[in-house]
């Protein structure tokens, strides 16, 4: 009885193969897109775990030769006996067989616990670390590349980036051949009290500060976490099309629900069967979906290291490595998803009476109650992501309003293309237009999840490709603005300093002091900057908001300058007296924008900062010169003058390089942008066939007063597009308002600062068009279905053997 | 004469082979008459009824409609034909379902051109579809679907209505009143009815009958 039961239930599927396919298809995809944003995000995560620990020792302060020589084990010693808290550090390119490796060589005795990448803490591994014959700690994939080549015993860790070993120091010294010189002391934070100064204590020794670069977590969290917010709203309209084809499937089994139910199955016999035909399909739909998933990844993979790499310096492997949880997680989602889409069919199955007559329809007529809940949830929804943009805080509030916008701005759709679609009805004044939009509304309810699911996708790509593009321009501008001295130029005393001053005098047109200062304001450590009164910094200067005279009011020394996280954070305006170490005051001028700093920042005047903080290190410059004249410039600087590579930067390449990064990022959200569309469309699709199928009665009238089959085909034709059309309109203000709450609400509560926003309406067109094409793909088939009706099939259904 | 049926043959091709559904008719109609077609079940009633209706093409002959063939039509042709010339009440699902009975009764009289308010509100009040006219088709009991269709046909002011068992699917009662006022209704609109059904009974109740057997006009 029981399978008896459960085969007639399956045989559906047997029936309406395209209706499976559907459903596995829209589930499937919409796990792919979860899973292969999430493979992207993990992937990338991990690498900056590695990187970081690497990096670690180096957001510590460190000591370094003025002139890059090696610091003598001597000075190591001496500074040691007077108490300074240092480790040495040992690092250099050493071959091992045929591969090349970077060798950095620790003390892990003396080592602060910060600068501790790698776990030596259990005590085999730490003797075998400290061993003579020694011990390299490496990645799984270097200890790979180096099997064969060294005699030395390997550990591997899955914290250390690849190509690169950690060692002992003396393992490092030995191998190096540096007979105890060392490359840097890593300085600890904790230092006793009463240590000698360092200029005493060891000449030529320069501190080189933790944090010179933005931060890179920081830039890309930003990055990651628009990712998953894409990735989710790529699952949410995959939903969408399970939901409709599950529910579809459930309507047109009512009938063989009830005559099981009334040969006496239990109601929750059925509703078993019908759990478990539910999990199975999910669970195939999900492999299936981590599996293309894992393809997209690896295909998107290259452009998202590329961009990452470029962008923020992070190292991120282009290829993917398989883990477990994605398979874990990828098919959890699948199976929630589809249990969530699935609940309200489930249900309704539990509700359904025994004796109702069936209603072949019923689920395309979706009765005017269920119309009039959506449109009151879809305003409450809106209400309720206004109230939380307006008075919301934190970043979970920030995603509250993302999730109300969309869903609200969903469920109103039909409600608004329905009022569309009436009064053009009521506008019309010829018959066949009035019943083309009367008929196009009879439509929508059938079609109306799909519009939905199209709305989504529509809208996330014109936000989602607002943000990026606002986020190119303002950042690329932004960079334009910093760097708008050709070259930058570190000396590496003030000696040098002073003697390029006088050099640079007569080869470069202005030769800009970059001084700084440490130190502590309104309860933060930042840093302090002094400018140079020059037109670069008037021209230039990134400015948020100020008073008319403030670079006056700069170069007099009255006023200061704070950048936006400052501003934002400590709540500080325009006009407020802002105390600064030293015991004195400057008035707030103006704020400006400093994307990618984590902390606060003030400007003063030059004389100011020269006048307070007369110990200030003047060894940084920005040098304009005329753009032909940079090359020589630079090769000079590195030439004649013997300054360092690394103490030279020219900037027109540096920004050349962000941008290259930038059209890389474009590649992977544009690739993401065709992906959701494509799932839209798909279940655009997948509505219009399973219409197309009750269409006849409905057209047959129509053809009998005098209307060809021709002109019938081509009605078709413009409602799609119609619907389409109105539906990417709708989805144009959504757009920017998912845009608008991305860049100024939960981009300002998750990194500090916001993006202004850029509108690109010649991308909507783009979009449109692409929108346009995925429309006349998606009616494609059920359009060939119709023209292939003949007079008889049309006429039968006048006829009572229907 | 207002149609005139000239040898009109149809075949049609089944996977079981050929059926030779009509072999040579000839049949005129007045205008202004009306005339029940009979005949037993799978004779070919329907079938010729679309060919005068302009919804089929014959194998071969002639179907003069006030002296035009329509038999040699195209596609368009014979829309514009049944747009103008030709009222059509079927057995059911006459009505399109996304219009409401007002929009359904005037439907076909404003796509051919010949809107008639004081004519259809006549038809209206007669059939008593006053208060219906807010309605959509699916509200409607059969009953009332086929008055609406009767007056959706007539609002028109077709010269030729053609009508296929258009009570077949009424009880007796119904189908009486409903038939009765499509009678009335076309006879004082001046235009000719031909008029598919199985009751001899109702065939009574018009100008005259003709016989369909195999395939021929007997
Ligand atoms: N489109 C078609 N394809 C093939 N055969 C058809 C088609 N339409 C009708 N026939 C056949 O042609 C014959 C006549 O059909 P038709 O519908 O004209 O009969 P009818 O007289 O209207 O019958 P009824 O009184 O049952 O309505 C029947 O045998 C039918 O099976
Ligand atoms: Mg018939």
């Amino acid at each position: 009885m029981y399978w008896a039961a459960a085969t007639a239930l399956l045989s559906h599927w047997r029936r309406h193969p395209v209706q499976l396919a559907t459903l596995l298809l829209g589930l499937a995809l919409a796990t792919a897109l979860w899973s292969g944003v999430q493979a992207i995000n993990a992937e990338a995560r991990a690498s900056y775990g590695r990187a970081a620990s690497v990096l670690d020792q180096n957001r510590l302060a460190q000591l370094v030769e003025r002139d890059g020589d090696l610091i003598s084990a001597d000075r190591y010693a001496l500074l040691r006996r007077d108490g300074w808290n240092v480790s040495p550090v040992i690092e250099g390119d050493v071959r091992f067989g045929r591969e090349r490796i970077r060798l950095i060589g620790i003390d892990p005795l003396t080592m602060p616990p910060e600068g501790q990448s790698v776990e030596t803490a259990e005590a085999q591994d730490l003797f075998d670390f400290l061993s003579p014959s020694g011990l390299l700690i490496v990645s799984p994939a270097t200890a790979e590349r180096l099997e064969g080549q060294t005699a030395m015993k390997l550990k591997i860790s899955g914290q250390m980036p690849d190509g690169a070993a950690f060692a002992d120091i003396s393992i490092a010294d030995r191998l190096l051949a540096r007979n105890g010189g060392l490359s840097r002391l890593v300085v600890a934070p904790e230092q006793a009290l009463d240590l000698g100064r360092l200029d005493q204590l060891a000449p030529g020794l320069t501190v080189r500060q933790a944090g010179d670069r933005p931060d890179v977590a920081q830039l890309t969290d930003s990055f990651h976490l628009n990712l998953t917010a894409f990735g989710f709203l790529a699952f949410a309209v995959g939903l969408f099309i399970v939901y409709a084809a599950i529910g579809l499937a459930f309507e047109q089994r009512r009938s063989t629900l009830r005559t099981l139910r009334a040969l006496g199955l239990s109601l929750s016999a059925v509703t078993v069967t019908l759990m478990v035909e539910i999990l199975v399909l999910a669970l195939v739909a999900g492999l299936t979906g981590v599996v293309i998933g894992y393809g997209m990844a690896s295909l998107l993979l290259p452009g998202v290291a590329a961009t990452l790499r470029g962008l923020y310096g992070a190292d991120v492997p282009g290829t993917l490595s398989l883990r477990p949880e994605w398979w874990a997680t990828g098919l959890g989602m699948a199976i929630a998803g589809t249990m969530i889409s699935s609940a309200q069919s489930l249900w309704r199955v539990r509700n359904m009476p025994l004796l109702a007559t069936a209603q072949p329809r019923a689920w395309a007529r979706a009765s005017a109650r269920s119309a009039r809940f959506q449109l009151v949830a879809g305003l409450l929804l809106i209400a309720v992501a206004l109230t939380l943009s307006f008075t919301g805080k934190g970043l979970a509030a920030g995603f509250g309003v993302l999730a109300c916008l969309l869903l609200g701005a969903a469920l109103l759709l039909p409600a608004i293309l329905s009022g569309f679609l009436s009064i053009m009805q009521g506008r019309s004044s010829h018959p066949l237009a009035a019943w083309f939009w009367a008929d196009t509304r009879q439509q929508l309810p059938g079609l109306s999840l799909a519009l939905m699911a199209l709305l989504l996708a529509l809208a996330a790509n014109v936000g989602v490709g607002t943000m990026v593009s606002s986020f190119r321009l303002t950042f690329v501008g932004w960079l334009d603005q910093r760097l708008a001295a050709e070259l930058y130029v570190t000396a590496r005393d003030e000696d040098e300093a002073s003697r390029l001053r006088i050099w640079l005098m007569d080869r470069a047109t202005t030769v800009l002091p970059i001084w700084n200062v440490e130190g502590e304001v309104l309860g933060e450590t930042l840093q302090i900057y002094g400018v140079a009164n020059d037109p670069t910094y008037r021209d230039h200067w990134p400015l948020l908001r100020g008073e008319k005279d403030v670079w006056d009011q700069i170069a007099t020394g009255r006023g200061a300058l704070v950048n936006e996280q400052l501003w934002r954070k400590k709540g500080v305006e325009i006009g407020d007296q802002l105390p600064l170490p030293g015991g004195w005051s400057v008035s707030i001028v103006g704020i400006y924008s400093d994307y990618g700093n984590p902390k606060g920042q003030v400007i003063i005047g030059i004389d100011k900062l020269a006048e307070h903080y007369p110990d200030v290190s003047r060894l940084r410059y920005g040098i304009r010169a005329s753009p032909k004249a940079v090359p020589a410039l630079k090769e000079q600087l590195t030439g004649e003058f013997r300054l360092p590579s690394e103490n030279v930067v020219d900037q027109a390449s540096l920004k050349q390089q962000s941008r290259g990064v930038f059209e890389q990022t474009f590649a992977v959200t544009g690739a993401l942008n065709i992906f959701t569309l494509a799932v839209a469309g798909f279940a655009m699709f997948a509505s219009l066939l399973t219409l197309s199928g009750i269409r006849l009665p409905q057209l047959a009238p129509v053809w009998s007063m005098g209307v060809t089959r021709r002109d019938l085909v081509a009605f078709e034709i413009a409602r799609t597009l119609a619907l389409w059309l109105a539906t990417f309109i709708a989805a144009l203000p959504v757009g920017l308002a998912l845009a608008w709450v991305l860049l100024s609400i939960v981009n300002v509560e998750a990194f500090g600062w916001r993006l202004p926003m850029h509108v690109f309406p010649a991308d909507w067109l783009q979009l449109g068009l692409v929108a346009l094409a995925a429309a006349g793909l998606s009616i494609l088939i059920p359009l060939r279905r119709l023209m292939a009706v003949g007079p008889s099939e049309l006429l039968r259904t006048f006829a009572n053997e229907r | 004469m207002l149609l005139s049926l000239r040898n009109v043959s149809k075949t049609y091709a089944t996977p079981e082979g050929k059926i030779e559904v009509l072999k040579g008719i000839d049949f005129d109609l007045p205008a202004a008459q009306s005339v029940a077609l009979t005949g037993e079940s799978g004779s070919g009633k329907s079938t010729l009824l679309h060919l005068v209706a302009g919804l089929d093409q014959p194998d071969s002959g002639q179907i003069l409609v006030a002296g035009r063939d329509i038999a040699g039509l195209g596609d368009r042709g014979r829309a514009a034909y049944r747009r103008s010339d030709v009222g059509l009440i079927f057995q059911q699902f006459n009505l399109i379902p996304s219009l409401d009975v007002a929009a359904n009764i005037s439907f076909h009289a404003r796509l051919a051109g010949r809107q008639d308010t004081t004519w259809e509100t006549q038809l209206i009040e007669t059939l008593g579809l006053t208060s219906l006219m807010r309605r959509y088709p699916e509200q409607l009991s059969g009953g009332q679907q086929q008055r609406v269709a009767i007056a959706r046909t007539l609002a028109a002011r077709p010269a030729l209505v053609l009508a296929d068992e258009p009570t077949g699917n009424l009880d007796e009662t119904t189908g009486d009143t409903v038939l009765g006022l499509m009678l009335s209704l076309t006879k004082s609109s001046g235009a000719a009815l031909l008029m598919v059904t199985h009751s001899p009974r109702l065939a009574l109740m018009l100008d005259g009958s003709v016989l369909l057997r195999s395939g021929r006009i007997a």
